[in-house]
């Protein structure tokens, strides 16, 4: 079996599952975050639901809208906590703790062969510890809170085989974003990504999140990372690739959607008013710290805006005692505070007609940001903070370069 | 509906592939009035769409419809200006789930989006899983599971959480 059909074998009672059919599966972990809690937890008071299956599968993580911009957004968030309690979830992780996805890592509340649910298309994210994991809306959230279960179409899987390990210069952004256009939502659609080989194992914890969290991007419905051990004896799978990590090079998804990928050498030079590196992408220590190491001891270029947002408290601990916060700040960044910040167009940094935001995030679809006028790119941390640098789209190994003649 | 509840004929709304969550329903208006964001749906590729929209109407699109977040207020929009279904050539995962969840009809459909035209009349059967054209064309898509069609029948998942409710 693959990994997919393994994890909803065991999570519906059989021993086996075969690819197209229906299951009821029981999720070991359920997370809501503040623009959709209060909708699933109101929908199951008014239509007269008393508790939950299991409110200690259940985790509320307040990420997007914090802290609160709007008295309307205030209001949503203290219905959240008030049916949250009413409800007895005891997991609840407010305002400051951080991006749902990340607290939900550092907070061991999912595992190797979970099932996981959550109201977030970036649910993916945990196939980066081996689990199984996919987004829901509110609605069927309400359902599976209620009842414990939920149908899942077994799907088939797509096997990723990495070799290597990644250049200077090079994250696992510019994997995931490579894998846009090499396997693409023709592909991927509603399938299951499984990473197997040498390479899987080279990549830190920050980048195979990066990559599951992404796997979305081109309608994987999951993307995850199985054990080593697991490996030899998985399958059948419908699609199969093979990528050397040492012949990536930086990438950038260009406006307006994110399978538009090339290399960041072909664009260079675009101008970009606003950069921001966080999100539940790209927000993590190893991010911080790769952006740092380009930023450190220089200015960002005069007309640029570079907004930064640690992707959990922990993060933000961290970058602090390591000096990364100061770095950033120094070189002429905005460190906010641990959240979704702009990504999803709440707030945080938004644009106006004409302008260019070259992000580390995970969506550069039209309107995402403001204005319709808008245009957003995506790339890593490092490539981020050599465009912060230059105010126009920059490769990172460009500067290295230039860096070592100085040197010398 | 139909009598039979199956079955749905209005004008066609043609849009392109990847049609985006954001541009169904963006993140930014997502506090607002229900009124403010039921007029930005689709506004960046029809901005006639929010305001000419009529009861009844089938939006039919190419590739990866619903692309993006899981955010339920993408179908939701759609079905609060009166779309009768969604008929496209894939659609994202989350997208087609929570239309379903919310009680709108999807259908996919390969090839629709060369074939139908923008303004002309559509039929849509998810019962015989095909689709109607205005010159007569008929065009095989893929039958709903009959759990879903169940669900649908119903609905969506609302009517089902009220019956848990009253247990």
């Amino acid at each position: 079996m693959t990994w997919a059909q393994k994890v909803l074998a065991d999570k519906s009672g059989r021993s086996r599952v075969e690819a197209g059919e229906f299951v009821v599966a029981r999720p070991d972990a359920f997370m809501m975050h503040d623009i959709f809690a209060a909708d699933v937890l109101g929908l199951l008071e008014e239509t007269g639901i008393g508790s939950l299956d299991d409110a200690e599968r259940v985790s509320v993580v307040f990420d997007h809208m914090v802290p609160a911009p709007s008295e309307h957004a205030a209001r949503h968030q203290q219905k959240a906590r008030i049916l949250a309690r009413k409800y007895g979830i005891e997991h609840v992780y407010d305002v400051g703790r951080g991006i749902c996805h990340q607290v939900m890592v550092e907070e061991g509340r999912v595992h190797q062969g979970d099932l996981v649910v959550a109201t977030d298309s970036h649910t993916t994210t945990y196939g980066a510890v081996g689990a199984a994991s996919a987004g829901i809306g509110s609605t069927e959230m309400a359902y599976a809170l209620a009842t414990g279960t939920l149908w899942f179409k077994v799907p088939e899987s797509v096997e990723v085989w990495l070799e290597g390990h990644l250049a200077p210069g090079v994250a696992g952004k510019d994997l995931i974003l490579a894998l846009m256009t090499l396997i693409g939502s023709d592909v991927a659609q509603n399938r299951s990504l499984e990473f197997h080989g040498p390479g899987s194992r080279a990549l830190e914890l920050a980048d195979r999140m990066t990559i599951c969290n992404m796997g979305v991007e081109m309608g994987a419905k999951f993307a995850v990372f199985p054990p080593p051990s697991a490996s030899d004896r998985m399958g059948p799978y419908a699609a199969r690739y093979t990528v050397d990590l040492a012949t990536l090079e930086p990438m950038v998804a260009l406006p307006h959607h994110v399978e538009n990928v090339a290399p960041v050498r072909e664009h260079a030079g675009i101008a970009i008013n606003q950069v921001f590196i966080g999100s539940c992408t790209n927000g993590r220590l190893k991010d911080l710290r790769e952006a740092a190491s380009v930023l450190r001891g220089k200015s960002i270029a005069a007309g640029v805006r570079l907004i930064v947002t640690p992707a959990s408290r922990e993060v933000y601990l961290d970058a602090l005692r390591e000096g990364i916060v100061e770095d950033l700040i120094e070189a002429g960044a905005i460190v906010e505070g641990p959240g979704c910040g702009p990504c999803f167009g709440g707030h945080l940094g938004l644009l106006a007609p004409g302008e260019r935001c070259l992000g580390t995030h995970n969506r550069n679809f039209q309107g995402r940001m403001g204005s319709l006028q808008a245009e957003i790119y995506l790339g890593s941390p490092m490539t981020a903070a050599a465009t912060a640098l230059t105010g126009v789209l920059t490769d990172p190994r460009v500067r290295t370069e230039a860096e070592r003649e100085v040197a010398r | 509906m139909s009598p039979s509840g199956m079955t749905f004929s209005g004008k066609t709304w043609l849009l392109g592939d990847n049609i985006s969550t954001d541009l169904l329903s963006p993140g930014h208006y997502v506090h607002d009035p229900m009124t403010v964001r039921l007029a930005h749906v689709l506004e960046a590729v029809r901005p006639e769409f929010a305001g000419g929209v009529q009861p009844g109407d089938v939006v039919v699109a190419g590739k990866n419809f619903g692309c993006g977040s899981s955010r339920e207020s993408a179908p939701q929009h759609l079905k609060d200006l009166g779309v009768a279904a969604v008929v496209a050539e894939s659609f994202a995962r989350i997208f087609s789930r929570n239309a379903i969840a919310i009680g709108l009809p999807v259908l996919t459909c390969p090839f629709v989006a060369g074939r139908a035209r923008d303004g002309e009349a559509i039929t849509v059967s998810l019962d015989q899983g095909e689709v109607m054209l205005a010159d007569g064309t008929r065009l095989q898509a893929e039958r709903l599971p009959e759990a879903m069609l169940d669900v649908l029948a119903r609905g969506g998942i609302v009517p089902m959480l009220r019956e848990i409710g009253r247990r």
